[in-house]
């Protein structure tokens, strides 16, 4: 039982990262089941298996980056000996390397999440499918306001800041306008992300 | 047949408002329980000895019920160190017991000076010298003020010899093993997330933006109500924390937050699960929890 489900749970999610790359590439309405059926070997009729629709597909995918995103934060949450400006710094560190190492996980938030915002209401609706990745914000916030480095005030006018800045950076090198390397930047984006937040 | 003796009940004050003597009074069968014991000295009701008398001569006590905040030196009554007298009588009693915040942890008056000015056990959540000494008859009654069930309960388990349970304070789990957020009629609002418009309004929660401190003070306010009939958060008033070590916190009116959530969580709550659970609890907009109630329609 457990073998199956497990089996289950690799096909579903093949079917995820599969569909992800697609989205991120030729877009959420040029991209079709059959396209995803057809780039992993599987039957269109399976993929409705695991998915009722195209639309509660791309919710579980956005659910899907939101948590792989929000792990990776979750671990530098968890390292206690590191400093505001050291966690900024990593947080800055893992966002670019997703948008390099794994464009689809950035593309996907930009390009599907945020441009077709009628796919993800009813039970996406606000924020609930990125719920895994801004939870862990929250709790850097929280964090950092707790022990001093950072300055208290509304938990948005700070998000914005930090990835908004992180999301237009990794947009400008999607677009190929960066003239260095994403990597380059994460020094000064992560010294400017800590002035502007600090205490 | 020889009338068996009734327990003896010292009851002392040092600074106070008075507010738990009072709030006993309160209890509804306040007189048939009084009568259950021999009250040697009470600073309100008549009885049978003067201060003069409970300084000057050593009487026999099985329970000393001490209230207000104490410090070593320059609270006196009848020329004597009111804290020095307490203690006195503390060694000869079978049971202590602390009754309101002052005299457990320190509470409005510790503010003045927090350097002398304390409980009688405890200066907020540290325990002084008395602690060491008072400790296996130690009963911690914290409130501001005490509800007078703690108080008549209490004291009608030690006239029935009952095993009395207690925290880490030494307050009876029988009335601080709950939260005061135990029986709220607003923990609908808390679990969706949604505030409260203003202070006195039947709906909404007080947790997020008006201090209510409920999900993380112990006590049973919601369970047995107060005056038989309410509490601070039935009315619309944020529950201030007194039978906790911290209070009176500053900025009673206040939830205190670390960028908008809120800094002291629920007893034993992780944050990261208090926000998982409400990063999904304010993702819906339930209609009838967004206005009042009376006015809902299907």
């Amino acid at each position: 039982m457990l073998k199956a489900e497990t089996k289950r749970g690799k096909k579903r999610e093949s079917i995820i990262k599969a569909a992800l790359t697609l989205f991120s590439l030729n877009g959420f309405h040029k991209t079709t089941i059959p396209d995803i059926a057809r780039r992993i070997g599987m039957s269109t009729g399976n993929i409705y298996n695991y998915f009722a629709s195209k639309d509660i597909l791309a919710q579980e995918i956005i659910k899907y980056t939101s948590e792989v995103l929000g792990e990776e934060i979750r671990k530098i949450n968890q390292q206690d000996t590191l400093s505001t400006h050291e966690k900024i710094h990593k947080i800055v560190e893992v966002y670019f390397t997703m948008a390099t190492k794994k464009p689809e996980m950035i593309e996907y938030f930009l390009r599907v999440y945020l441009s077709h915002r009628e796919v993800f209401v009813g039970e996406c609706d606000k924020m609930i499918c990125v719920a895994g990745f801004i939870t862990e914000i929250m709790i850097f916030f929280a964090d950092g306001v707790e022990c001093g480095d950072l300055r208290d005030q509304d938990f948005f006018s700070a998000f914005g800041l930090f990835m908004g800045y992180l999301g237009g950076m990794a947009f400008l090198n999607g677009e190929a306008i960066l003239p260095r390397a994403l990597e380059d930047y994460i020094d000064d984006i992560a010294y400017n992300i800590y002035n502007a937040l600090k205490a | 047949m020889v009338k068996p003796t009734k327990l003896k009940i010292l009851w002392l004050q040092s600074i106070t408002c008075n507010g738990n003597a009072h709030s006993f009074f309160s209890h509804p069968d306040f007189m048939t329980l009084i009568q259950k014991f021999e009250v040697i000295y009470h600073p309100i009701l008549d009885s049978a000895y003067s201060l003069d008398d409970v300084i000057n001569k050593k009487l026999a006590c099985d329970i000393l019920v001490v209230e207000g905040a104490f410090r070593e030196t320059g609270m006196q009554k009848a020329n004597q160190e009111i804290y020095a007298i307490a203690k006195s009588y503390a060694k000869k009693a079978k049971h202590i017991i602390t009754v309101g915040n002052c005299s457990t942890f320190g509470g409005v008056f510790r503010l003045y000076d927090t350097e002398s000015i304390g409980g009688f056990c405890f200066n907020d959540e540290t325990p002084n010298e008395s602690y060491k000494l008072f400790k296996k008859k130690l009963i911690s009654l914290p409130g501001c003020p005490a509800h007078p069930r703690w108080i008549g309960n209490l004291l009608s388990m030690i006239l029935s010899q009952r095993q009395i349970l207690l925290d880490n304070f030494h307050r009876p789990l029988e009335v601080y093993g709950y939260n005061a957020h135990a029986g709220c009629p607003r923990s609908e609002y808390f679990e969706w997330k949604v505030d409260s418009k203003n202070y006195g309004y039947k709906e909404g929660c007080l947790f997020y933006e008006y201090g209510c401190q409920a999900p993380y003070t112990h006590a049973n306010c919601n369970k047995i109500l107060w005056n038989e009939v309410s509490s601070k958060t039935r009315v619309g008033t944020p529950c201030f924390g007194c039978t906790e070590p911290y209070f009176p916190k500053k900025d009673l009116w206040h939830t205190n937050t670390l960028m908008g959530i809120p800094a002291t969580m629920p007893i034993g709550v992780p944050r990261r699960a208090y926000l998982t659970l409400t990063g999904v609890a304010k993702s819906f907009s339930i209609k009838r929890l967004n206005e009042p109630i009376i006015k809902y329609k299907k």
